[in-house]
């Protein structure tokens, strides 16, 4: 029922980790993402030992911790007007994770965001993400920033 | 609060942000945050809401959008701490 923001999201396959919004409000958001067994990373990382990459994990937290509470708030805020020569572009301004447990490909993951400020454009969160067995894998402070850049005149 | 007072207050509530230690304690009213003391442009936003804390004052848009280097936000402290 909170999927239709989705579309809102500027990401798309490869690099789109949100599969599903379970509880959207003002304070937080809560949300699901399914580690695809054949995405691009695991070849590589590691060589015959696929783990999901810190980075990955920071990045699925970061788009449903950030993103999509962001993009709910400045909806309800102002109303999303997608102008269009427009582009809004969520940007990462800091975080600091901490990692308990390794996530393997197929495994799905659960992440909960919670809203300490949104203030002057700039929202930070506390965000936490769950394995299946509700066990912590990862921990940490958010913040980002929404940047309208307008094509025209960059 | 003399503008002195405020000034030394205003270095405790910058510090976590900077990792320039040297010039905090030589800061003055031309020293820009973003330039001189590498602060992140976001991180701004916790310097403003770390300094309602700190001073009990209420920082709005208009203002916060003034506060640049250090001689603009010890203005707009002392502005916002003279309407309490």
């Amino acid at each position: 029922m909170y999927n239709d923001i989705l579309k809102h999201l500027p990401y798309k396959s490869s690099f789109l980790f949100v599969d599903n919004i379970s509880e959207l409000n003002k304070d937080g958001v809560t949300g699901e993402y399914t580690l695809r067994e054949d995405a691009f990373f695991y070849e590589d990382h590691f060589v015959g030992n696929p783990v999901t990459p810190g980075v990955i994990i920071t990045e699925i937290m970061a788009q449903i911790g950030l993103v999509v509470l962001g993009i709910f708030l400045i909806i309800k805020e102002n109303g999303f007007s997608f102008e269009p020569d427009d582009v809004m572009l969520p940007l990462l301004t800091s975080t600091e994770v901490a990692f308990h447990k390794m996530v393997l490909p197929g495994q799905k993951v659960t992440v909960i965001s919670k809203k300490q400020y949104f203030r002057f454009g700039k929202l930070k969160c506390y965000v936490e993400m769950m394995d299946e067995s509700s066990e912590l894998i990862a921990k940490g402070m958010f913040s980002g920033i929404m940047k309208k850049v307008d094509l025209n005149n960059e | 609060m003399s503008r002195e007072e405020t000034l030394n207050e205003l270095k405790k509530v910058i510090a976590p942000y900077t990792t320039n230690k040297d010039m905090l304690s030589s800061i003055d009213d031309q020293t820009d945050l973003i330039r001189d003391l590498k602060i992140n442009s976001a991180n701004l936003v916790d310097i403003i809401i770390d300094a309602e804390a700190t001073y009990d004052i209420e920082i709005d848009y208009d203002s916060a959008d003034k506060m640049i280097n250090v001689g603009t936000c010890l203005d707009v402290i002392t502005e916002k701490l003279s309407q309490k």
